[in-house]
């Protein structure tokens, strides 16, 4: 015996197998195949937790993932802790280490709860209405009130080190619930040869059958027909079968997310598995195979610990061994709940009395009394006594005048409710399926579906066993049929079970209280009673949507599953209208919730974005570089000697560029090769520069805007040949530039003969920078003479440096004589290697993008992305030079002809210069006419580019100013904190005006 | 019957019986001076600024469902101001300070609390980048201001400043004022105030048509409970913007709809004190009075009216969530949503007049909505109110676009080297 | 996540694509006035219902295809190639209405 509501014998669990865990600190014993849940209820524990608004104390409802009150917090250590799950949920095992929630300081003793005696002025949107003044008390003290009280688990205090997995598959038919109608529908399925995947969130399949032990399947005990069913599936290799296991969003053309729980259920985990995995499947067809859920009377105080589902405690007696209690009022508008009772009964349970609402009880009645149990019909419960646990009701007698009196106190340890079974349609709704209100029975049901899904079983409002078995296998024949396979034959099942009543009562069972006063609990977890419900109807919140967002019901963990069609009952009543007349909430995934690690799966740390490293990362690396982050790209932004800050190596590789040479990776650079007949004539169209007559041999700084006329990339044009360019673009640009390319390509130009292809990671780049540059590299290059009449500023040319085939660019992006030496990206560190002795033997240095940064301001080039922003035009930086203004069309050639864009008021690249050398400006700084700007003021532009130029030995800025080259000479203001700081505008260029360096 | 703590209190003693209608539900109608076309929270602060502000108090607010059943109760309510550009500054802080205001002004509590908007620069070109918002924003007189990782993460405990994550934080900024609100309240506000104030706000009331007179000028609509006469209609349908001045002939739009989704996880206890907001890894958090960690997560790419989006959204979301908060992994999604919102190219709104004389538009608000409802709001009643636009939102008339005059928040903020 | 028709290659998650706007929508002509500038740029149709679209295969076959979707229930109807004749959504969607009803 594992605690005094064990029953001796029956149920699934191994009763050789005791299993050790903790609640709140306190030691029990519980069996391999129990619960957390089962196995408190076995030790007699009622109180399982606390409820969100209202502390009170609250037991067990149900036996599955919809129970709202038994939230625990689940702990492994400080990352695998696991607040807020269901009890049902959490599969026994040893050294199992669980805790209440939202409770302080103790679960038995909860301060909170004198919130139950302002439960008066706690009605549902009470705060709407109040804690408004004074004003400042809002976020100051009533704010931090309420949220130190609301919540429910913490959440962990250290990063979760458990794996997630992700699986992106396709299936045939996927089959969503492994109850009769699922496996039913998955043995069709499979016969006609189609790929299946059936899952199901327990850790078994059988759903209803697992609690109902006595059922038959073709003559043969419902377990053996589970275990024979699992054998024939397990055997067909196209079949895949998961338990654990829920489908809980179903998304666009048939999409469907199911997560699986691994390793939780395990004492001592594999490391080597992932926590849960989440599937993604995209299925032909899909049947959902949900089940119903049962649906709580509602009447006064029915939330005290004792208080549940008859269904759940017939399961807890089968299935786990669990007597719930020994003394049980049972009160039904259903049949099901008969079942219930004769089950509890068997157990040793005494059956006080069965209160049925329907005024001459049901089919299931008779046969009650006729096996001595006694039943009173249009009978019900007028509120329960007890506040931490049941300790009896009061009957309420309905008259035939339609009042209801209280009647006689029973003695009663347990309250077993049913008022029907609502169809689980979550899935089905999800995937945009229309519902149907079915009028005779009082419930939605699956109408016209909008996703290739047929729904069977319960949750289609079947009833029966018989009747669920066939149509689900008629479901799985006719989805494995659409998917595309062979016919199955049909088949009919013979079956004996309980058959559940689906609709039945729905709203506030009638009683004696005071409705305005006595508190009928229809959202447990929330707190939301039936007069909450029409408090909100009688405020004028009429749709049920705003019903729901008003008084929060259906808004809790569980999604309102035991919950929404009571508060749509009440909602109707107060409105005097029908249930479908007030609506339905919309069905939201998930259907119950879902770890933010199985989203995120295995994008994490360096998995989160790809890295993107240039074929010499490794030498940067061992030289001592620094890396930053450009897009995905590692780049070297300074490469410090031992000892060296940052800020020195930035200074000392910006001098050794001007003084002598520096070698810098340039392989991050976009590159794209564009080739064919007309490419030429494709290029001049698509750059705003004029290229179709650029020579062979040579390169052009290009500038492309889109048709809106805003730069977005820049680069360089090199021809290689009469058809064949090599271009270049910003590191960050390269895919949007490629997109643009072949969009135009593809689209508007298709009569062109071009291909454009990416080749960025094809080539590593190598930038030889400085004015021995020549030196450095002549020596390596062969079939190539690099003299400056021979091979000029701006020339490109195929030759081998050091050996290696190459494409050798003669430009600039630092103001001195540079080549760009382009190699196959697998020679990458060979060259590196020979370019760094090289640069070594000359004095040089290796450079990053800092000191780039640096020698580009210097020389006045812009950054596009940090000059620019997406709303400045070439002319606007100082490049419409570079319009080939004459040309019939290039992109966004209509784009820069709006006045708008050429008008006075345009902001324009300028150089910044402060008087005090030492002044290095703010990027990001505004700029300003008036020195002591009041707030508001006009910003005239901002700081672009600021750095301290070693060479200049001052601080330079760029800047884009309104109308800033009318201004240049003239004094403007950089506001900073300290006060505004005086600058001269000037010409956007610092160093070598003339352009001697570069052709040198 | 006015909303304060001892009217509860004597109302608990009456079993809350007395309470009336918040807005009263009345016919339409044949004529109105002003129709709102939208009951979501900017439609009804137009209506509610009309009656208060401007004396015009016979108007209607046509919604085709329930009020707030759009982007007003599926977004993740975030309030801030702290813009880049100077028109959208102005726009923004004019909206900010309503919001400080507003529970009093409406008599409703809107649960506005300032707690923060922690903005999180990732590498060098995320700092370049808030440093000139952050001199922006002081210049405009707009409360921002720089957190080293340390600092933010002493304003958030829990983000993860570790360098050893794959997009390391280099900082953060940080608005004070910004924050958040509960959605439904100011939605049920407005509409209570509005109410009060003569305001008929008519439910389930889809127009089917927009009637012209020879003038062209508006003279009424058509709507699925009758046709209603007017001469000024103002338009603020969110995602179904283009669906609505389509029926005034107005048939294309500088707007695309697309879905967007939200998030929440179960309710835990405080955890996350302020706003969290990541551009570049696509992130931004906040927690509710309630306890659920609210996450927005980003657009789908193409149009839709559907609500729904793709599972891929979510998932690149709580990816990024889960590197800035590594211990949130074993935390649940409870429940996810779509809403759909209206973008403009240049991530800016269009509010002003139309080329339709009498028909006015606020829209185009496209992920950033909520924060400029009451604003808005506001600007829009002014406008119709004026028959011109409010000089803050003159930058932001349908005509910028033709003039190549774009707002261009994105492109400010966003553009990579 | 929709399940996109790509012409060449056949249906294919939408992950492989990247949606490209409206389709149809002449560019502007290098001589455009601003206002026929911004309605190329800028306006769009924004159907609640059948719209002609731009996807590109980009993680894929690489190619640009126009598809008929309807925007409410994210179905798409159709896909062709560049080139293709726009279809008359109008007649397109009168035709689905009719299928459905049948």
């Amino acid at each position: 015996m594992t605690g005094p509501f064990r029953t001796p014998t029956g149920g699934r669990i191994d009763r050789t197998r005791p299993i050790a865990f903790t609640f709140d600190g306190r030691r029990y014993t519980g069996f391999q195949g129990d619960t957390l849940a089962s196995a408190l209820l076995a030790a007699g524990v009622k109180v399982v937790g606390r409820s969100f608004k209202y502390h009170r104390p609250r037991g067990l409802v149900s036996a599955g993932s919809d129970e709202p009150n038994a939230l625990v917090t689940v702990i492994r250590d400080a990352g695998r802790t696991t607040p807020n799950l269901v009890a049902n949920e959490v599969e026994l095992r040893e050294g199992l280490v669980a805790e209440s929630q939202n409770r302080w300081p103790s679960l038995a003793f909860d301060v909170s709860a004198v919130n139950d005696l302002l439960s008066p002025i706690f009605v549902s949107g009470f705060y709407y209405k109040t804690f408004m003044w004074p004003k400042s008390f809002w976020s100051k003290v009533f704010e931090p009130v309420i949220r130190a009280a609301a919540g429910f688990g913490r959440a962990p205090t250290a990063a979760d080190p458990d794996g997630y997995a992700q699986r992106f598959v396709h299936c045939d038919v996927l089959v969503a619930g492994g109850g009769p109608a699922g496996l039913a529908a998955a043995l069709a399925a499979a016969e006609s040869g189609a790929r299946v995947i059936l899952c199901d969130e327990g850790p078994e399949f059988g759903g209803s059958l697992l609690a109902e032990p006595a059922a038959t399947i073709d003559s043969a005990p419902a377990a053996q027909w589970i275990a024979a069913t699992l054998a024939t599936l397990a055997a067909h290799p196209r079949v895949t079968l998961l338990t654990r296991t829920c489908a809980f969003g179903y998304y666009q053309d048939n999409f469907v997310a199911l997560l699986e729980r691994v390793t939780d259920h395990r004492a001592a985990p594999d490391p080597a598995l992932p926590r849960e995995c989440l599937w993604q499947v995209r299925a032909a067809q899909v049947v959902i195979a949900a089940g119903a859920l049962e649906r709580p009377l509602v009447f006064p105080d029915n939330d005290r610990p004792g208080v549940m589902l008859a269904g759940a405690a017939r399961a807890w007696v089968n299935r786990w061994g669990v007597a719930a209690g020994a003394r049980a009022v049972v009160y039904t508008a259903s049949d099901s709940a008969y079942a219930a009772a004769h089950d509890l009964r068997s157990a040793g349970v005494e059956i006080v009395r069965i209160l049925d609402l329907r005024p001459d009880g049901g089919p299931a009645t008779a046969v009650a009394r006729a096996a001595g149990l006694t039943v009173e019909t249009g009978a019900g419960i007028d509120r329960v006594l007890g506040s931490t646990a049941v300790t009896g009701v009061v009957t309420a007698r309905h008259r035939a005048d339609g009042t209801t009196a209280a009647g006689e106190t029973l003695a009663c340890d347990l309250v077993l409710t049913s008022a029907g079974w609502t169809p689980s349609v979550h899935l089905f709704s999800q995937s945009r399926g229309r519902l149907r209100w079915d009028a005779a029975r009082a419930t939605f049901l699956p109408g016209t579906p909008h996703e290739a899904a047929r729904s069977a079983g319960a949750c289609n409002g079947t009833a029966s066993l018989a009747d669920c078995l066939d149509e689900g296998f008629a479901a799985g024949a006719a989805a494995a049929r659409d998917a595309g396979h062979g016919a199955v034959a049909a088949r009919r099942f013979a079956a004996t079970g309980t058959a559940i009543d689906i609709g039945g009562f729905a709203g506030e069972a009638p009683h004696g209280g005071n409705r305005d006063r006595t508190r009928a609990f229809v959202d447990l977890q929330h707190d939301v009673t039936a007069k909450d419900i029409r408090l909100a109807v009688r405020e004028g919140f009429r749709s049920i949507e705003h019903v729901k967002r008003y008084t929060t019901t259906g808004m809790a963990t569980d999604q309102g599953k035991t919950s929404n069609i009571n508060a749509l009952a009440v909602a109707a009543a107060a409105t005097g209208t029908s249930l479908p007349a007030v609506g339905l909430t919309t069905f939201r995934r998930p259907y119950t919730p879902v770890s933010f690690g199985a989203f995120a799966g295995a994008s994490r740390g360096d998995l989160f974005d790809p890295v993107r490293r240039t074929p010499a990362h490794a030498r940067a690396t061992v030289a001592g570089a620094v890396f930053e982050d450009v897009g995905q790209w590692k780049r070297a932004l300074c490469l410090p000697a031992p000892g060296e800050s940052e800020g020195a190596a930035v200074a000392r590789e910006v001098r050794s560029v001007r003084a002598t040479v520096g070698l810098f990776d340039a392989s991050t650079l976009g590159k794209i090769e564009v080739v064919g007949p007309d490419a030429a004539t494709f290029l001049d169209r698509f750059y705003v520069n004029a290229l179709a007559k650029l020579p062979v041999g040579r390169c052009r700084y290009v500038v492309a805007t889109r048709d809106d006329g805003f730069v977005y990339d820049d680069g360089i044009v090199a021809r290689l040949a009469p058809d064949r360019f090599h271009v270049t673009t910003t590191t960050g640009g390269a895919a949007r530039v490629h997109a643009l390319m072949e969009d135009f390509l593809q689209t508007e130009w298709p009569d062109l003969d071009v291909w454009a292809t990416s080749i960025t990671e094809r080539w590593a780049v190598m930038a030889i920078q400085g004015p021995q540059a020549r030196a450095v590299l002549a020596p390596l290059v062969e079939g190539l003479d690099l003299a400056p009449e021979a091979f000029p500023h701006m020339s490109v040319a195929t030759c081998t440096v050091a050996g290696i085939p190459a494409r050798l660019f003669r430009v600039s992006f630092t103001g001195e004589l540079g080549f760009e030496v382009n190699v196959p990206a697998d020679h990458g560190a060979a060259l590196w290697d020979r370019l760094a002795a090289r640069v070594a033997g000359h004095g040089g240095t290796l450079y990053g993008t800092e000191a780039m940064h640096v020698l580009r301001a210097e020389k006045g080039y812009v950054v596009v992305g940090q000059d620019t922003d997406g709303t400045l035009t070439p002319d606007d930086v100082g490049l419409g030079w570079a319009v080939g203004r004459a040309k019939a069309d290039f992109v966004g050639k209509a784009g820069l002809a709006r006045p708008d864009l050429a008008g006075p008021g345009r902001r324009q690249l300028v150089g910044l210069r402060v008087e005090d050398p030492e002044v290095v400006l703010v990027e990001g700084a505004q700029i300003t006419a008036d020195p002591a700007p009041p707030p508001g003021t006009h910003a005239l532009g901002h700081v672009t580019s600021a750095y301290a130029s070693p060479n200049l030995g001052r601080g330079i800025a760029l800047a884009v100013v309104e109308d800033g080259r009318s201004r240049i000479g003239t004094i403007v203001h950089v506001p900073m904190p300290g006060g505004s700081i005086a600058a001269t505008v000037v010409a956007p260029v610092f160093w070598d005006e003339e352009g001697r360096r570069l052709h040198a | 019957m006015r909303f304060s703590f001892l009217s509860l209190l004597r109302n608990a003693f009456s079993a809350h019986r007395d309470w009336p209608e918040q807005w009263r539900s009345p016919e339409p109608k044949p004529a109105y001076d002003v129709v709102i076309v939208g009951g979501g929270g900017h439609g009804l602060a137009a209506a509610y600024f009309l009656a208060a502000e401007f004396g015009i108090r016979n108007v209607a607010v046509v919604e085709r469902g329930w009020i707030g059943g759009g982007n007003s109760g599926r977004n993740t309510t975030i309030v801030r101001s702290n813009y880049l550009l100077e028109d959208s500054e102005a726009l923004y802080d004019h909206s900010l300070k309503i919001w400080e205001n507003l529970s009093q002004t409406l008599n409703y509590n809107v649960m506005f609390s300032p707690r923060g908007i922690l903005m999180l620069a990732h590498g060098h070109h995320d700092v370049q980048s808030f440093t000139r918002h952050l001199h922006a924003n002081r210049l405009a007189g707009i409360d921002s201001e720089w957190l080293s990782p340390e600092e933010a993460r002493a304003f958030c405990p829990g983000l993860n400043i570790s360098k050893d994550i794959r997009y390391p934080i280099g900082g953060a900024t940080l608005q004070r004022r910004g924050g958040v609100a509960r959605h439904d309240a100011v939605v049920w506000g407005f509409a209570r105030a509005a109410s009060a104030l003569g305001v008929d706000i008519l439910q389930n009331c889809e127009v089917t048509g927009i009637r012209r007179g020879p003038d062209g000028a508006v003279t009424g609509l058509d709507t699925t409970r009758g046709a209603i006469a007017t001469r000024k209609i103002g338009v603020s349908a969110a995602g179904h913007t283009s669906v609505v001045l389509e029926m005034a002939g107005l048939g294309r739009l500088p707007l695309e709809s697309t879905p967007l989704q939200a998030l929440v996880s179960e309710p835990l206890k405080p955890l996350i004190s302020c706003v969290v907001m990541s551009n570049t890894i696509h992130a931004y958090i906040s927690q509710s009075d309630k306890g659920d960690l609210v996450i927005g997560a980003g657009t789908d790419q193409y149009v839709s009216y559907s609500q729904t989006g793709g599972l891929q959204i979510t998932a690149h979301t709580l990816d990024a969530i889960c590197e800035l908060f590594p211990h949130l992994r074993r935390v649940r999604m409870m429940r996810n949503w779509g809403g759909i919102v209206d973008n403009t190219v240049d991530r800016s709104p269009i509010l002003g007049p139309t080329p339709v004389p009498g028909l006015f538009v606020n829209c185009g608000w496209g992920t950033g909505g909520f924060k400029a409802t009451p604003g808005a709001g506001h600007l829009l009643a002014a406008t119709i109110a004026r028959g011109e636009a409010h000089p803050i939102a003159a930058p932001f008339g349908l005509d910028r676009f033709a003039r190549g005059r774009l707002i261009d928040e994105a492109a400010a903020a966003a553009v990579a080297h | 996540m929709l399940l996109v028709p790509c012409p060449w290659c056949g249906p294919r998650p939408e992950l492989e694509f990247v949606a490209a706007g409206e389709a149809h929508v002449a560019r502007p002509s290098p001589d455009a006035d601003p206002t026929a500038l911004a309605e190329a740029l800028y306006f769009r149709a924004n159907t609640k219902g059948l719209i002609a679209e731009r996807w590109r295969h980009l993680h894929g076959c690489g190619r640009f295809f126009n598809a008929v979707r309807h925007t409410v229930t994210d179905k798409f109807v159709m896909s062709y190639r560049p080139g293709d004749p726009a279809p008359d959504l109008a007649r397109l969607a009168e035709t689905l209405a009719a299928e459905a009803a049948l």
